[in-house]
């Protein structure tokens, strides 16, 4: 009798892995064929391009205050760390080389790819979801419309677009604090600066790869935001966890993705 | 908000993103300098080149004349050929020489060029005739640490 208990409830807890399994695995297939499906009906974000612009409008413009200010943060206290540990070693000259690739490398696409999911990822979700609670979305179906293609990727394509750009911003801007700390305030020479930041920075292998790791970014938090937001159950307490599991989702995405970017671009090899 | 209001706003975000992308490539990344368009290629042959590495610069007398363009192995002279990029502003002798720098103590390592007397200039695709290798750490202290040993021994067998 108790073995059949034991049994039982051996089963019972089996069940419950295999059912949180197969639904995470099921919500994962619709997510990708939620992503083939807003490609293949971007036609209308396209060519109806003012939508676009409007989602621009809310993703990127209303972005840059937070992004500008905190890049111009982050490189003034690049600034600071960096010239405290680098005149240990005589070479505080070499703090425009630290400041530029450490933000156009790393940090430029990170940090803005971490806000751009917390200011505009969130909104969008809550957007989307409670378009969905409201029924409007139901009420597009009914008039024909695709809200897929008239909602959902004008978004997207609006946060693959701000994102890369607001990532350059981010690192010009930390660029600019790194050079008012470390210049302007402690001292460190101009020219050595600027010219040990340009001998060391490659247009191709930092900036352009830098670029791509914010686009990367871009599509993979307004991915998540539009997806969650479509996902999320129509109710009030829905769209707030589904606002909540964007954020989080998104930010571990873009850390994993980072890393296996920087993987891929900065020890391919060749001798760099 | 009105539709020409929005526009604007984007219009101006995105020229500002271009801006930025602009401002790292040419201020930050020296885009230009890279697009030295006149430029000749010269080979140096190097026993040993240490931490050379591509794009590193070529310095005479301190100044930037061009950059290492391309790093190979000889297989069968067993030596490391260096290609440099040499900027068409510049000519120098055929026997010039090249040596393999440091700068500083631990710092990146150059190519520096040291002129010759001969009349004859250098053309695309000569070969430098005179190099000299890179310093490795590791050779230079096991040498001190071999004449420091050899030493000891003439001093006992003086005594």
């Amino acid at each position: 009798m108790a073995e059949r208990g034991l049994r039982s409830g051996l089963a019972q807890m089996l069940e419950r892995l295999g059912h949180t399994a197969s639904s995470k695995i099921w919500r994962l297939g619709f997510a990708a064929r939620f992503f083939v499906y807003i490609l293949l009906h971007s036609g209308t974000a396209f060519r109806r391009f003012q939508l676009t612009v409007r989602e621009v409008y809310f993703a990127g413009v209303l972005s840059l205050i937070i992004i500008l200010v905190s890049g111009l943060f982050v490189g003034m206290v690049l600034g600071l760390q960096g010239y405290d540990t680098l005149q240990r070693y005589g070479s505080s000259e070499a703090l425009g080389i630290l400041v530029a690739l450490s933000l156009v490398r790393e940090l430029g696409p990170v940090v803005a790819g971490l806000l751009f999911a917390s200011r505009a990822g969130s909104a969008i979700t809550a957007e989307i979801g409670l378009m969905k609670a409201t029924e409007q979305i139901a009420a597009m179906e009914m008039m024909a419309v695709d809200p897929i293609a008239r909602v959902v990727a004008p978004r997207f394509w609006a946060g693959v677009i701000s994102m890369p750009l607001l990532a350059a911003l981010f690192s010009a801007m930390g660029i600019f604090g790194g050079y008012l700390v470390g210049v302007q305030l402690i001292g460190v020479d101009e020219g050595a600066f600027w010219s040990q930041m340009q001998a060391s920075v490659d247009v191709r292998d930092d900036i352009l790869n830098g670029v791509i790791k914010s686009v990367v970014f871009g599509i993979a938090v307004t991915w998540i935001a539009v997806f969650e937001g479509y996902d999320a159950p129509p109710t009030a307490e829905g769209v707030s966890g589904a606002t909540t599991r964007t954020v989080v989702t998104s930010s571990l995405a873009i850390l994993a993705l980072d890393f296996v970017l920087t993987a891929l671009m900065f020890t391919g090899g060749n001798g760099k | 908000m009105k539709r020409t209001t929005i526009d604007i706003w984007v219009g101006a975000f995105v020229a500002a993103g271009f801006a930025g992308l602009l401002f790292l490539a040419l201020k930050v990344g020296n885009l230009a300098s890279f697009s030295t368009a006149q430029a000749y290629h010269v080979e140096a042959k190097f026993a040993n080149i240490g931490g050379l590495k591509i794009r590193a610069p070529i310095k005479s007398a301190g100044v930037v004349v061009g950059r290492v363009s391309d790093v190979r192995f000889d297989n069968e002279s067993y030596e490391a050929v260096v290609t440099f990029n040499i900027d068409a502003h510049y000519s120098f002798p055929r026997d010039t020489s090249a040596k393999i720098l440091t700068s500083g103590l631990l710092g990146e390592q150059y190519v520096g060029l040291e002129a010759g007397g001969a009349a004859e200039m250098l053309k695309n695709g000569d070969r430098l005739r005179l190099t000299q290798s890179a310093v490795v750490l590791e050779n230079l202290i096991s040498q001190f640490l071999y004449n420091k040993a050899a030493e000891g021994k003439d001093g006992k067998d003086a005594k």
